[in-house]
């Protein structure tokens, strides 16, 4: 099962590879992570999507409460949450394609934040899915470029992952 | 106070109440070592291989509960330590290791004697810090302490670049008092309500097993488990790591478990209804094969570290926290409860463990013409009277002390139980015996792994430790050997040395006694010679039978109930006896 764990780790250099290391050494799997400072300069706040059995999972989630840089973790998946993640998508656009492209986009509630004589931009945020699915409508061979950042979340209600 | 880093490194370590440092001086170290050399309250033991040093500060630490500190230069001298930092990991030993960096500017420029120390170590330490700023060092050494030493202990690498040391920048020097990290909170109060259902559990088992771990020993819960245990009246092993913590002549104590565990052990957990455990970590020399393990048993599960439970094996009844307070509660719970082990199903679960005990599993021939090892460790507990520490390498010889010397103390039984590390024993022997200059120290080897580390013999005349090596010497890496008679049609690739040095003169080299000997009837005027030269170190090279092997034996991919067995006296065939 899908997996959102977020941690707020300390601001320290070799953080993020303490992290990565735990995956790779214990052969857990990645599917993204992404990381990046909070409104406290001495907290990064990563996200880790991973899949694994509930055992995995707890594993995984004990293994990070463990290492010392880890001040707090929660798994997302386990709550009402609400995930994004950012994609830009180059895309050849020549002829009736741009308009379709353009439509689609809006459809997707995309933006087109570049454009040449033959190419656009389209910037996307939402669920994982939700850009699966974009990719998925638009003809693969026209895409040139995908750029996705990983997904990122938040819980929804008053409680906070802070310190 | 102003002082220099090296100077505040030092000093930290004095106010530490640090007695040794092991080490091994280098380029990236010469500060600290300047800033040693100009102190008398900390001894350094000046190793032959960096490997020595942290073996050395690890049998230090496991024989006195205190952290072990080593002192190594960059590049190699970090490298040459990974081994030793990594086996005293696997076992949860408290030990501080610092390691000299390249100065901070030329970090990552391929520096001569660079490496990544922290990434190198990431994986096989509890913590590492690089000291990027002086005024930090005291700090960084406190909280180095404070981690290696509490919740489950480990080691702790600190990295610190030359420039760090440097003696023209002095800076104020304050020790603090403690410190606390607002990531690592390793005290847990214990769960009563689990507790509660653990003690209902315990005591309405019919047939009951506790089984305990190195945790215990860490821990210094032997008297709590001792206590515990004679309380319920159940039976207890105990892991290769949790030997000595109860008292092994004891009735209750039914021996070690797992791979090399006695017959009755591994019986006494598969048939079992409930388990204990008790600092241990279920680790698969324990467990055999997992969807065979104790299919009969619900199972409560002592732990510090949240992250040992459920690990490899379900547990019914997780109980986080320190081994000593969880048995004291459970102690409590069992006095007041009205509740009381189930006599009658007791005497019939002891009437089933003694039909096994009568096996007789631990048998060997005492009629052969040829040295048996089996009987030199015998013979070693006798002439030390079971009082001796005792460390060993990996391999045969190692099952071979865990079998047959019965600790009744913790911290006597020294060796590398997760990493299985060959040349841990003469090293760590160094540091026991700097710890307990007044007691016997043993190491049980064999002529691979004591050639591993055998330099070390130069620091133990050095440092006048008189340790007593016996060397069960077969001709063969033995346990490879047992594998491959086992498992490869006796196929004995490389697991033999055609040229073996001669260990009495190596010993007389290196400045001490060397004895070889060739026959059974010498092994016992042979250990009391040894152990009665005080003030010598002794390299008893004992010729045993090539060929014996260590049984009872959990094949792999087996369970605790399929035991391969030594047949009958003199033969080294065997039966599967289910």
């Amino acid at each position: 099962m899908r997996h959102i764990i977020s941690i707020l780790i300390e601001n320290e250099s070799g953080a993020l590879s303490r992290v990565a290391g735990l995956f790779s050494a214990r052969g857990y799997n990645i599917e993204s992570l992404t990381v990046a400072a909070t409104e406290d300069a001495s907290l990064s706040r990563m996200t880790i999507v991973t899949r694994g059995s509930a055992e995995i999972i707890e594993q995984i989630t004990k293994q990070l409460n463990k290492l010392i840089d880890v001040v707090r973790l929660i798994d997302l998946a386990e709550s009402f949450h609400i995930e994004r993640e950012l994609m830009m998508v180059k895309i050849k656009a020549i002829g009736d394609m741009r308009a379709e492209i353009r439509s689609m986009a809006e459809v997707f509630r995309g933006k087109i934040v570049d454009v040449t004589p033959s190419t656009y931009i389209v910037e996307m945020t939402g669920p994982s899915e939700k850009l699966d699915a974009f990719i998925a409508a638009i003809d693969s061979n026209s895409i040139i470029e995908v750029v996705r950042s990983g997904s990122t979340g938040i819980s929804r209600g008053e409680k906070g992952l802070h310190v | 106070m102003e002082l220099s880093g090296a100077q505040i490194l030092v000093q930290s370590l004095i106010d530490e109440g640090v007695e040794y440092i092991f080490g091994y001086p280098g380029g990236a170290v010469l500060h600290l070592y300047d800033a040693l050399y100009q102190q008398e309250d900390i001894k350094h033991i000046l190793v032959r291989h960096e490997q020595g040093a942290t073996h050395a500060a690890d049998g230090y630490a496991r024989s006195t509960g205190k952290p072990g500190v080593v002192l190594v230069t960059s590049g190699p001298g970090a490298t040459n330590a990974v081994t030793g930092i990594a086996t005293a990991y696997m076992d949860s030993i408290p030990m501080v290791i610092i390691s000299g960096q390249v100065s901070l500017p030329v970090i990552g420029s391929d520096a001569f004697q660079e490496v990544d120390m922290i990434g190198i170590t990431r994986p096989c330490v509890k913590h590492n810090y690089l000291v990027k700023d002086v005024t930090k060092l005291a700090e960084t050494i406190k909280k180095a302490f404070y981690v290696a030493t509490t919740g489950r202990p480990g080691p702790v690498v600190i990295d610190v670049p030359k420039d760090i040391t440097a003696p023209h920048i002095k800076v104020p020097y304050k020790y603090p008092k403690k410190v606390s990290i607002r990531s690592y909170n390793p005290v847990v109060t214990p769960h009563k309500g689990q507790i509660k259902k653990a003690v209902e559990l315990l005591l309405s088992a019919q047939k009951p097993i506790i089984y305990s771990g190195g945790g215990v020993v860490l821990g210094e819960a032997s008297k709590e488990l001792t206590e515990f245990t004679r309380a319920l009246g159940y039976p207890i092993t105990n892991t290769l790591m949790g030997l000595g913590a109860y008292p092994a002549t004891d009735k209750q104590n039914i021996g070690m478990l797992g791979m090399h565990g006695t017959y009755e052990a591994n019986m006494a957990m598969h048939e079992s209804d409930v388990i204990i455990a008790i600092g241990a970590r279920f680790d698969d020399r324990v467990t055999g094969k997992l969807d065979l393990f104790c299919p009969y048993a619900k199972i409560i599960h002592i732990d510090i570290d949240p992250a040992s439970i459920s690990k490899t094996v379900r547990v019914d009844i997780p109980i986080v926290g320190e081994v000593k307070p969880v048995l004291e509660l459970m102690m409590e719970m069992i006095k007041e409860s009205s509740t009381k082990p189930n006599k009658k199903a007791l005497e019939l679960w002891w009437q089933q463990i003694a039909q096994w005990q009568a096996v007789d599993c631990l048998q060997f021939d005492r009629e052969s013409p040829l040295i048996k090892p089996q009987y030199v460790i015998e013979q070693l507990y006798d002439v030390t009277k079971g009082n001796a520490y005792v460390t060993s390498d990996v391999g045969q010889h190692q099952m071979w002390a865990a079998q047959y010397y019965p600790f009744d103390k913790p911290r006597r039984w020294i060796n590398s139980g997760g990493l299985g590390t060959m040349g841990f024993g003469l090293p760590a022997a160094i540091g026991v015996k700097l710890a307990h200059p007044d007691a016997d120290v043993a190491c049980v080897t064999g002529e691979a792994s004591i050639q591993m580390c055998i330099q070390e013999l130069s620091t133990a005349l050095q440092y006048k430790t008189p340790i007593k090596i016996i060397n069960l010497n077969n001709r063969y890496m033995g346990m490879v050997r047992q594998w491959q008679e086992f498992s490869y049609e006796c196929r004995y690739s490389h697991s033999y040395m055609d040229t073996i040095p001669d260990f009495v003169k190596l010993a007389e080299a290196y400045g001490h006694v060397g004895i070889r000997i060739d026959k059974p009837e010498e092994v016992r005027a042979a250990l009391e010679t040894a152990f009665s030269m005080k003030d010598r170190t002794v390299f008893l090279d004992i010729m045993t039978d090539r060929t014996e092997n260590v049984y009872p034996m959990i094949e792999a991919g087996k369970g605790h109930h399929d035991m391969k067995l030594r047949v009958a006296q003199g033969s080294t065939t065997e039966r599967e006896l289910a």
